[in-house]
């Protein structure tokens, strides 16, 4: 078993556990880290074609891809940028509400004031 | 003739300058935004309101570049061609959304001057200067998933959509559309992070994200790698979760009804069709004709469960704005049956090229028609709102006697929502119905007519009760703008007339569409 197939795994089993906590996960708090934690599996997926080295320049080789490197910065940014707002929509309806998760299905927005 | 001549030699210009005005139109809201949110204040309202007209008029230029030339116009940012460089690249589709989604945003801004002023007195309040803002960075990302033209441009593009339109749920603060909004993040960041993990996968077996080599690379593929397969099935739940196709539907209604009248109509009329544009660059422009024949089928029964789901959905509902949410869930099905129906006239033996394009013309025709008619009913359901005080439906007795040219335009509205003619929807059902009949799938023009009929009967619900009842006209706290009300009869009138267009002008859809993979 090669270094990239175990990597491989681990990053197949973060998905897993990530898409099951989003999906079963009551708690919003705990939704936002699986989808960290499923987003964290992608990027060690993109880590391990980037370790292969892409099939552009098969044959000459085993040299590191620096693409998916790239594309893993940036996903980190927009991963960070999403929990930052879902945890700053959290907390707003924390404080107005007290509730931490969006079991109750939520109510028609009331019709007063509304545009 | 003379007028002709001009405007020939004018596409002609802008067809030179192509790659020019694509960098164009992804610039131009994007450098807007910058001043907007660092100036503040009064200027966040006044640069979006300039960038709009100027927006409008790079996107027709775009369109008749595109249709004068009869070719996609590319351009390779930094001079470096893919794979090694990222390219931007407008075909009919692309030109089609680009215009679309100009004329609703500058609809939606000169709507909105009023809701968003900045009030006398005050130098800078939160929601206009959020508004604006957003308004310009939900244009700058519907650009970027109209022009990208690889995998990873598409997900930055898509992200910056969800980014922009989760707040404009929630710009009033209270407590339901805070957790609407919240819901609402929950399914896009569920959808991305599917989108990013097939990304993952067809970089690592093709090395490439651009979707121009991916589909060269497919074409020869036979069979199918199992990890295109994955990828395949992964990029399209996730973005079938942003668009909100049936069932994953749920987030939908309570966050474009709760949403300001102006945000839900940018949110239902383009934001749920940027995901369903990256479905339909996908399925059509990259992936094989042996994945996407069997499992057109699929998407399109989906689109069949949420027509009739959500007009029954519409039919049950109190309140205006959550029937025209859940008018919003049934129309996203209409679009899915552009699948089977483009792919199985394309396999048809003969003539199968004509229908296939009349097919996705059909598609395209009813997208155009719901993103104009369903900003309208947006827009003119929030009036009537903000001038009764409430919008239960059952109590809108008289409302047409107090607010008739609103109620006009919501009916307009909902007649090309219904497929009457001359409206954009009669000349989409149509050609969808002519492609049913072409490859023999019944069911399909079966559910167009019964999503008909279930259009129709909500919305005369709503018209029954807006135009009897009550015989006294109820006193309205607040009268609308007449120039609110005109934008929004605008647009109602913009759907209408879509079927008078001369039939030559549609074939601006499919410039570009020879040749390519599962479209031949």
């Amino acid at each position: 078993m090669s270094a990239t197939t175990i990597f491989g795994v681990c990053a197949a089993a973060l998905v897993g556990l990530g898409l099951y906590g989003l999906i079963c996960h009551r708690g919003v708090l705990r939704k936002i880290i699986a989808f960290n934690v499923m987003g964290s599996g992608v990027f060690l997926l993109f880590g391990v074609i980037a370790r292969r080295g892409g099939l552009v320049v098969a044959g000459a080789g085993p040299t590191a891809d620096p693409v998916p490197q790239a594309i893993v910065i940036t996903g980190l940014v927009v991963a960070f940028a999403a929990t930052v707002l879902a945890v700053a929509l959290l907390l707003r309806l924390a404080q107005a509400t007290g509730q931490t998760t969006l079991d109750t299905p939520a109510p028609p927005p009331a019709p007063t004031g509304d545009r | 003739m003379q007028t002709a001549v001009i405007l020939s030699d004018l596409a002609a210009l802008a067809a030179a300058h192509g790659g020019d005005l694509l960098v164009l139109a992804l610039a131009l809201p994007a450098l807007a935004l910058l001043p907007a949110f660092a100036l503040g204040g009064r200027w966040a309202g006044r640069i979006a309101l300039l960038t709009l007209p100027l927006g409008l008029g790079v996107a027709v230029a775009i369109a008749a570049a595109v249709q004068h030339g009869g070719v996609p116009i590319a351009y390779h940012l930094g001079g470096w061609a893919p794979p090694l460089g990222v390219a931007l690249r407008a075909d009919g589709l692309s030109a089609t959304l680009l215009l679309t989604t100009a004329v609703v945003l500058c609809a939606v801004g000169l709507f909105a001057r009023a809701d968003f002023k900045v009030p006398a007195g005050s130098r800078e309040t939160r929601s206009p200067l959020v508004f604006w803002t957003l308004l310009l960075g939900v244009w700058t990302g519907l650009n970027g998933v109209f022009l990208g033209q690889d995998l990873f441009s598409l997900y930055v593009a898509l992200e910056l959509v969800s980014f922009s339109a989760v707040p404009l749920v929630c710009l009033s603060g209270r407590p339901e559309t805070l957790a609407a909004a919240l819901r609402y993040l929950l399914f896009a960041l569920f959808g991305a992070v599917l989108f990013v993990l097939a990304a993952a996968l067809f970089y690592g077996t093709y090395g490439t994200l651009d979707i121009g080599l991916l589909a060269r690379h497919l074409a020869g593929a036979d069979p199918v790698p199992p990890a295109v397969l994955a990828a395949a099935v992964l990029m399209t739940l996730g973005l079938l979760a942003k668009t909100a196709l049936f069932p994953l539907q749920v987030w939908l209604p309570p966050a474009h009804a709760g949403a300001p009248a102006a945000g839900s109509a940018v949110l239902s009329a383009l934001v749920v069709k940027a995901s369903f544009f990256v479905i339909l660059r996908l399925w059509f422009d990259c992936l094989p004709a042996g994945v996407t024949q069997p499992a057109a089928p699929v998407l399109a029964g989906l689109g069949v469960a949420a027509i009739l789901f959500g007009g029954v959905q519409a039919l049950r509902q109190v309140r205006l704005k959550m029937l025209v949410a859940y008018s919003t869930v049934a129309q996203i099905g209409y679009l899915f049956l552009v699948f089977p129906l483009a792919l199985g006239a394309a396999a048809l033996p003969a003539g199968g090229a004509a229908q296939a394009a009349g097919a996705l013309t059909g598609g395209m025709l009813q997208l155009v028609s719901h993103a104009l008619a369903k900003a309208a009913m947006f827009m003119a359901a929030g009036l009537i709102a903000v001038a009764l005080g409430h919008d239960r439906i059952r109590e809108l007795g008289g409302s047409a006697r107090a607010l008739p040219l609103t109620v006009f335009a919501f009916a307009l509205a909902g007649l090309s929502l219904a497929g009457l003619q001359p409206s954009g929807g009669y000349v989409a059902k149509t050609l969808l119905t002519a492609a049913a009949d072409a490859t023999g799938q019944w069911w399909s023009a079966f559910a167009l007519q019964v999503g008909g009929v279930l259009t129709g009967a909500y919305l005369l619900w709503v018209l029954f009760n807006a135009l009897v009842g009550f015989r006294a006209p109820p006193t309205l706290l607040k009268r609308p703008r007449r120039y609110q009300e005109l934008a929004v009869l605008a647009l109602a009138l913009g759907a209408l007339v879509l079927g008078l267009v001369p039939a030559s002008s549609f074939e601006l859809v499919t410039v570009g569409r020879g040749g390519l993979v599962g479209f031949p």
